[in-house]
């Protein structure tokens, strides 16, 4: 078995290898290892992206817009970036559109630590996989084959507002019950138990 | 009264970080204090008359188990390198999380001894190679199995039975990743398993010179002096594979200097000094004097330094004996500025590390804040603005932005991994190949090129936007915004300028491990001691901190 830190540094070293820039590869270093650490194939995704990263082109976009279209497939990577660096704008954009990406599954890393830095989840469709991204502590998701996924016709990223996933009334039935463990004050207790003085302001 | 932390840009200095020597802080010492309540055990010893085999070591506290795992190998001497391009050692080790079962054992002995071509598994946690000193380990066997002690000052000249020539951590090969263990309060501080395993080697090697002795002569066999294993430690032959580590671990970095100028400034803000603690200072200052002249090195920048040691450290002592008042308030405040104006950086530092010794209270709690969580700080604040980069770039870079890179000479080396070894080396930009394929560890130079790339920059565009157009300085915009909430974070120097001496680098890594001796065989490697003068494994309990400055013969 190969551990993180190997895969982190091969990772790194094979990116700048193929022509990214250091910083960019430091950051695909990081980006495998979290996919590998979540059970996602990170590594089996790049290398295939890399064998023929060379040989075609890819569209690299740099201004992420509300919807982004393009003839020439979009490089996950130089999306990933750009919707990294770019995240306090688009999580204004409620919803963010890609048409046209190829192995897509390297684009979910980068969308993964933009939850952290806007504190919201973010919620990706990839042609009907789904991932629901959580503020970089992990992916919840129904695409578990572990394939290589070459192309992506639509990605879907929606920004999720932060709200509890139950009602009030559920909330207040439990709260209810946590209240059993609460101690009844006597009027001396009150005065007492807190340990504060005698006067309210003193 | 309020003393300021040092400047990182005089801190920060390659050669000030040169001269770096361990302390309380280092890592060794603070080993030996976390495990010294730890039930030490020699599991296994399987070795055959000629001390080839496996032999066992443990500690264990509850549930808790480290086991040492030796390998034994028959090489010639011919095979015998400390060069990272051998392929064969006189013994190789691991440390097995926990104890090892026979199957652990059969896999293992298929893979330590062949080190970074075998595979290691998530049990293992650290892994090395040794080889013997040819000038001393036949000759000790030699000596035992004669049933005499070897002459001391034979010994003294080495230093050690055997050196190591890599140790390896942190998931390389097959090891355990970090995060598996990073919540193990006896592991808190950087490298302890690392330092684990070597002190455990240490002990392997008293074992096996033992062991031959008593197999070639049975009936006249001795075995070795506790004091003259005592006075033995670990040697070890590091090379630039060291060097990148503390550019590449920018927090880490900061962290190590962090807290020692903090427990200097904690000591300079002593009100009322202890006479007892004065004396316990004068007497490792004393006990050191001895010592250093025990520091062999043919290396003449060495030599050079140790002379000034030697010459500052009689000044040192001189001011403690006649000017120091203990009495007075603030007395460690008013050595600094003295020591600050009249000492060489050598000895400016040793006295810094020497001042720490009666100060268990300022030192230990500082110890846990060596370690580092590095992804916390790995990205980068978009939101920032340009007037925020350029703002760091003036204040945390001042002495690097002066340097030119025009200049032939500032930029003359560059640093790359060899596909030999996938080792860091250096290389001569003008003169030989690969320059290409340059390894990012050419700060100052890049830090230079952002600064000048947002001169025209809009002061309120934002590094999100800005990095649109300028990823090929991602790497040093990272680092900028680390620095500037760990000013500790960044060598204040050109790495690749023609007056470099990398093993200024090596050193500072090496202070903090603990090493001593530092012997450079020539810029760019060097040979050092570990645990020289450490209590042994079944003195551990009873043994005070302050044993590296007990004379050693």
């Amino acid at each position: 078995m190969k551990s993180f830190s190997e895969i982190d540094t091969t990772v790194k070293r094979a990116s700048k290898s193929v022509g990214f820039d250091w910083g960019i590869a430091e950051e695909l270093g990081k980006n495998i290892r979290l996919l590998e650490m979540f059970g996602l194939p990170g590594l089996k995704n790049l290398n295939a992206y890399f064998k023929i990263y060379r040989q075609k082109q890819f569209q690299k976009i740099s201004l992420i817009s509300k919807i982004n279209s393009s003839n020439i497939a979009y490089c996950p990577i130089i999306a990933g970036i750009n919707f990294l660096d770019q995240i306090t704008n688009l999580e204004k954009m409620d919803e963010v559109g890609f048409e046209n990406m190829s192995f897509p599954l390297l684009f979910i890393p980068f969308l993964s630590r933009s939850t952290e830095i806007i504190g919201k989840r973010i919620f990706l469709n990839i042609d009907g996989k789904e991932f629901l991204l959580n503020f970089n502590q992990s992916i919840y998701s129904n695409f578990l084959s572990g394939d290589i996924i070459e192309l992506a016709k639509i990605i879907k990223v929606k920004f999720i507002e932060n709200k509890n996933t139950f009602s009030e009334n559920e909330w207040q039935e439990l709260y209810e019950l946590s209240e059993g463990t609460f101690v009844e004050e006597s009027e001396q207790l009150k005065k007492s138990a807190a340990g504060a003085g005698l006067t309210d302001n003193d | 009264m309020e003393v300021q932390l040092r400047d990182p840009k005089e801190v920060m200095k390659l050669s000030r970080l040169g001269s770096f020597h361990q302390s309380k802080l280092s890592f060794l010492r603070s080993f030996l204090r976390e495990f010294k309540n730890w039930k030490y055990k020699r599991d296994l010893l399987e070795l055959d008359e000629n001390g080839f085999g496996i032999v066992v070591y443990s500690f264990r506290k509850k549930k808790r188990i480290y086991s040492l795992i030796c390998f034994a190998n028959k090489i010639t001497d011919q095979e015998r390198s400390d060069r990272v391009i051998a392929t064969k050692w006189d013994a190789a080790f691991t440390l097995f999380d926990g104890i090892p079962t026979k199957q652990d054992i059969e896999r293992l002995k298929k893979n330590v001894p062949k080190q970074e071509v075998g595979r290691m598994s998530y049990k293992e946690l650290t892994l090395s190679r040794a080889n013997k000193s040819v000038r001393i380990f036949n000759y000790v066997a030699e000596c035992l199995s004669n049933g005499q002690q070897p002459d001391k000052n034979k010994l003294a000249k080495v230093g050690y039975l055997y050196r190591t020539t890599a140790v390896y951590g942190s998931g390389k090969f097959g090891l355990a990743d970090r995060f598996r263990i990073k919540n193990r309060e006896e592991i808190y501080g950087p490298f302890r398993l690392e330092m684990m395993l070597v002190y455990l080697v240490r002990q392997f090697t008293f074992d096996q010179v033992n062991h031959i002795a008593k197999s070639k002569n049975p009936k006249k066999a001795v075995s070795l002096d506790p004091e003259i294993s005592r006075n033995l430690g670990i040697g070890n032959s590091t090379g630039l594979g060291m060097a990148p580590f503390i550019v590449n671990h920018p927090l880490l970095l900061n962290n190590w200097i962090m807290a020692r100028e903090v427990a200097l400034k904690k000591i300079r803000q002593i009100k009322k000094i202890n006479q007892s603690d004065v004396d316990l200072i004068i007497n490792c200052l004393k006990s050191s004097q001895k010592n250093i002249e025990n520091w062999n090195t043919e290396s003449d920048y060495q030599l050079s330094k140790i002379n000034h040691l030697k010459k500052d450290l009689d000044l040192l002592i001189q001011y403690f004996l006649t000017r120091f008042d203990y009495k007075k308030e603030f007395s460690y405040n008013d050595l600094y500025i003295w020591a600050r104006k009249s000492l060489g950086s050598e000895c400016l530092e040793f006295m810094v590390s020497v001042i720490m010794e009666p100060y268990e209270k300022i030192v230990s709690p500082l110890i846990k804040t060596m370690s580092a969580d590095e992804d916390m700080y790995f990205t980068i604040p978009i939101n920032k603005t340009i007037s925020d980069l350029r703002n760091i770039l003036e204040l945390n870079y001042t002495d690097i932005l002066k340097i030119d890179f025009t200049q032939k000479e500032n930029n003359q080396n560059f640093w790359f991994i060899s596909k030999n070894k996938e080792e860091p080396r250096l290389a001569n930009r003008f003169k030989d190949n690969g320059s290409e394929l340059e390894q990012p560890l050419a700060i100052a130079r890049d830090i230079c090129q952002l600064y000048q790339r947002i001169s025209n920059e809009k002061n309120s565009l934002t590094i999100g936007k800005f990095l649109m157009n300028n990823n090929d300085l991602r790497h040093v915009i990272r680092r900028s915004f680390i620095t500037e909430k760990f000013p500790y974070a960044e060598i204040q120097d050109n790495t690749i300028g023609s007056k470099l001496m990398p093993i200024d680098m090596l050193r500072l890594k090496l202070s903090f491990f603990g090493a001593v001796k530092f012997d450079p065989r020539s810029d760019k490697w060097l040979r050092i001691c570990m645990f020289q003068g450490a209590p042994l494994p079944n003195e551990l309990k009873t043994t005070n901190d302050h044993w590296v400055y007990n004379l050693i013969n």
